[in-house]
């Protein structure tokens, strides 16, 4: 009997071992920190970038997949800066979240600079919805309604209070010249696809979000993209029109890319560019956009740390009147 | 008839000898995953994504070793909470109420094949709703905004109170402590954190695993250090396993009400498999009335609540197919699965992607019955485990659910936390005071308040919005029709034996 139950106990250690053996890769070969859960965007964006950097020859061994969720991010991105700080073969998952919290100083008083951002290849457009038989018809009526009456129009996102999803019609308002922006109404639900069944069900009259999310309503006739906030039109979405061509520019994706820890050297930090490079012109990275409805957007190297300092500045000078800013 | 030939494509994707492998390796995986406290249908699911990647299989089977995972968990959360008064995870909690009374009666045997029985009805019937119904009920999450889902919410803690104790103040006491758990973490419509003392791994708030087995397993422990092992209650009688056909009949018409109250709890997004069992038990105990025994190991009590965590776990699986809206955690984590598979759930999955949808179905058909045949036999090797002594078990089972706990986040924070919540649930106990309320505070406090601070944002802060559908005004007289009706019947009726553990 008490075999049955040192058998049960085996069972249970291979497969808490199992567990905690994903958690935990060898030394040698690099790793990518995914900030959250697996199945996640930060998760796609580690397998599939350590899948392709494989695949293709940029790296020799398989790259180990490291789920540490919490915080939103903050907590991996606490351990890159205080204990891995100088670790060349760490990579870690990155997208627009890890900029607006940062913005926020939602990881605790950590900022910006204290890591390296490599680059992102690859972004989610985001967009606004309403729904199908909804009297709206152009982002310009909308943002009219916002204007008349804040009270009139309520968004919904997948995003909390302050995150991006949020602040995507917030950045239309706001170069419409609408400045009292904590008047605008926002819930933050679970999901993309949860905002969508508020506004369906006239709970809410538009939601915000990103083009993956509601690729499938799309299709389905239940809701209709008034605006997408990119600079050209989404190939493949050709009648949806941008904002920008609406008379407001704003352009707001949720970049997929990485950041690297701050100690590294410049070499190694070009060596790593060069790989995410390599990544973003690959085959097989348009196959994964494509299949995941992203839309290409690389900004490499030197050029992506400018764009996310700008990113930061904006959505900090925005969430402080917000309120949300901690 | 396009049902019908639907689900053959379904048989002819799921059903080869590979996939039926998979299922019966899935099923057994499962079952452990939920035996064990602190592994819960949603963490084995997440660990077993990157092994279904690392194993290359393709989607078809992936899925079918995922659902196997994620009933079979279903299935096997009932064994602890019946053997050792653990919840092996979050739906199983209210199994405990009545299935350890019946097993210290000595039938350990007879709750577990009653409970196999049940959870099995209870699956199948969900499974025959999602095939007949799951276009049509997609329909119901449009009608359920933030007011609708705070009056539900809302039902469920009015009817607290009557459950778990005696002592209806006790259980309220209970509950407000779970919803104060609940507040910690960042507040979703604000974005700025409450209770967290600026602790980074408090931010996404406390996780119901830790809470469980912090307040049912550590707590087990330290009673048992306190009484150097002879206060335990872990040590029940063995009985020889038949299968109890009594009970079984018995408990029937019990089943078949509980996996529709389940169904549709788990139907609507957000509600879940853990508030489906618990409806499904509230629902029997108030048909049952005072003199049905629950909460002293009545088959009824057993039956409710497996027949509704398993249906309500096919329930939710309405919405995340047909919306993309997961309905429970662990849908949450399928539907993850499904993206990375490049498979987006929503109103076109039916359409485009028939093979998935019908390849799930039949592989949640051929999970069931492989885990009901599996689990009968199985039940034998599960008694025997009782007759360890408590001085094994015990310490055996807090390793490896502290273990699994650690695999989580991987951080030393929630152990702490984890020994924090055994001291709480140490003092709840020694003041008699119920902890499964606490635990359900925490599950739904959260939910709720953001129905509640979601419909305020949309009315400007109009209570009256909280009236403001026929379907919410019908949950609030539900509601208070829960809180009030015991007042009174209880002066009527006869007050019911407490058990005593």
């Amino acid at each position: 009997m008490t075999k049955t139950l040192l058998k049960a106990l085996m069972t249970s250690a291979v497969v808490a071992v199992s567990a905690t053996g994903i958690t935990t890769g060898a030394a040698s070969a690099a790793e990518c920190i995914a900030p959250a859960n697996p199945g996640g965007g930060w998760d796609f964006t580690c397998r599939q970038i350590g899948k392709i950097m494989f695949d293709i020859g940029a790296v020799d061994k398989p790259v180990q997949v490291t789920n540490m969720p919490g915080a939103g991010g903050g907590l991996a991105y606490g351990t890159v800066v205080n204990e891995r700080g100088s670790d060349e073969d760490l990579i870690i998952a990155a997208s627009s979240a890890t900029t607006t919290r940062l913005a926020q100083n939602a990881y605790a008083g950590m900022t910006a600079d204290q890591v390296r951002f490599v680059g992102a290849i690859g972004a989610d457009p985001g967009i606004i919805a309403v729904a199908a038989d909804s009297d709206i018809k152009d982002l310009g009526q909308l943002v009219d309604m916002v204007k008349a009456d804040p009270g009139s129009v309520a968004f919904a996102g997948g995003s909390a209070v302050g995150g991006f999803d949020h602040m995507k019609p917030l950045m239309v308002l706001q170069k419409a010249g609408f400045t009292d922006i904590t008047k605008v109404k926002y819930i933050g639900v679970d999901g993309g696809a949860d905002a969508i069944t508020q506004t369906v069900g006239g709970f809410t009259q538009a939601m915000t979000g990103d083009m993956s999310e509601v690729v499938s309503f799309l299709a389905n006739g239940d809701i209709r993209v008034i605006a997408v906030l990119t600079d050209e039109r989404v190939p493949g979405f050709d009648d949806i029109p941008t904002a920008k061509e609406q008379g407001f520019d704003v352009v707001a994706v949720n970049w997929r890319g990485l950041y690297v820890p701050k100690g590294i050297s410049d070499a190694k930090f070009d060596e790593w560019a060069g790989k995410l490079q390599q990544v973003a012109d690959s085959a097989e990275w348009a196959e994964a956009m494509k299949a995941n409805g992203l839309a290409p957007f690389t900004k490499v190297g030197g050029d992506f740390q400018s764009y996310v300092d700008g990113l930061v500045a904006d959505i900090a000078t925005m969430s402080k009147e917000l309120g949300v800013t901690q | 008839m396009e049902t019908l030939a639907n689900l053959a494509l379904g048989f002819s994707v799921a059903l080869s000898p590979y996939t039926l492998l998979l299922a019966v390796i899935g099923c057994f995986i499962g079952t452990i995953i939920g035996a064990l406290p602190g592994l819960g249908p949603s963490n084995g699911v997440a660990i077993l994504i990157p092994i279904s990647f690392a194993l290359g299989l393709d989607a078809t089977a992936a899925l079918v070793l995922m659902t196997a995972v994620y009933y079979g968990a279903m299935y096997g959360g009932r064994i602890s909470s019946i053997l050792l008064n653990i919840p092996g995870d979050e739906p199983a909690l209210m199994t405990t109420l009545d299935g350890y009374p019946m097993a210290k009666k000595g039938e350990a045997g007879n709750a577990l094949v009653l409970s196999g029985v049940a959870s099995f009805v209870g699956a199948l019937l969900a499974t025959i709703g999602l095939i007949l119904l799951a276009p049509v009920l997609a329909r119901v999450a449009f009608l359920f905004g933030p007011a609708e889902y705070f009056a539900l919410y809302l039902l469920a803690f009015c009817t607290l109170g009557g459950m778990a104790s005696n002592n209806q103040a006790k259980s309220a006491i209970a509950a407000c402590i779970g919803l104060g758990i609940a507040m910690i973490g960042v507040d979703s419509s604000s974005g700025l954190p409450r209770l967290t003392g600026g602790n980074l791994h408090l931010y996404d708030g406390v996780d119901f695993l830790v809470a469980i087995v912090g307040l049912f397993a550590i707590a087990e422990l330290f009673f048992f250090i306190e009484s150097h092992g002879k206060g335990s209650s872990i040590g029940v009688v063995l009985d020889k396993v038949t299968i109890p056909w009594k009970y079984i009949k018995q408990t029937f018409p019990t089943m078949l009400r509980a996996s529709g109250v389940g169904f549709v709890a788990g139907v609507l997004p957000g509600a879940g498999a853990s508030l489906g069992s618990f409806l499904a038990y509230m629902t029997e105990k108030s048909i049952a009335g005072e003199k049905g025994g629950f909460g002293t190991g009545a088959p009824r009590g057993i039956a409710a609540p497996e027949a509704g965590n398993n249906s309500a776990a096919g329930g939710a699986l309405v919405p995340m197919l047909t919306l993309g809206v997961p309905g429970s955690g662990t849908t949450a984590v399928l539907l993850a699965l499904l993206m990375t598979l490049n498979i987006t759930p929503g109103p076109t999955l039916f359409r485009d992607n028939p093979d998935v949808v019908w390849g799930l179905i039949a592989s949640l058909l051929i999970a069931n019955v492989v885990l009901l045949v599996m689990n009968v036999p199985m039940v034998k090797i599960f008694v025997k485990i009782l007759s360890v002594p408590a001085w094994v078990l015990l310490p055996g089972v807090t390793m490896i659910s502290t273990t699994g706990i650690f695999a989580l986040t991987g951080s030393y924070f929630d152990l702490l936390m984890l020994v924090g919540f055994g001291v709480l649930g140490y003092f709840l106990r020694k003041l008699d005071v119920p902890t499964v309320p606490v635990i359900l505070g925490i599950l739904l406090g959260g939910n709720m308040e953001d129905a509640l601070r979601r419909a305020m944002t949309l009315s400007d802060g109009d209570p009256m919005y909280l009236f403001s559908s026929p379907i919410a005004v019908g949950f609030w007289v539900a509601a208070i029709l829960g809180f009030v009706a015991p007042m009174f019947l209880r002066g009527i009726l006869k007050k019911p034996e407490g058990h005593k553990d």
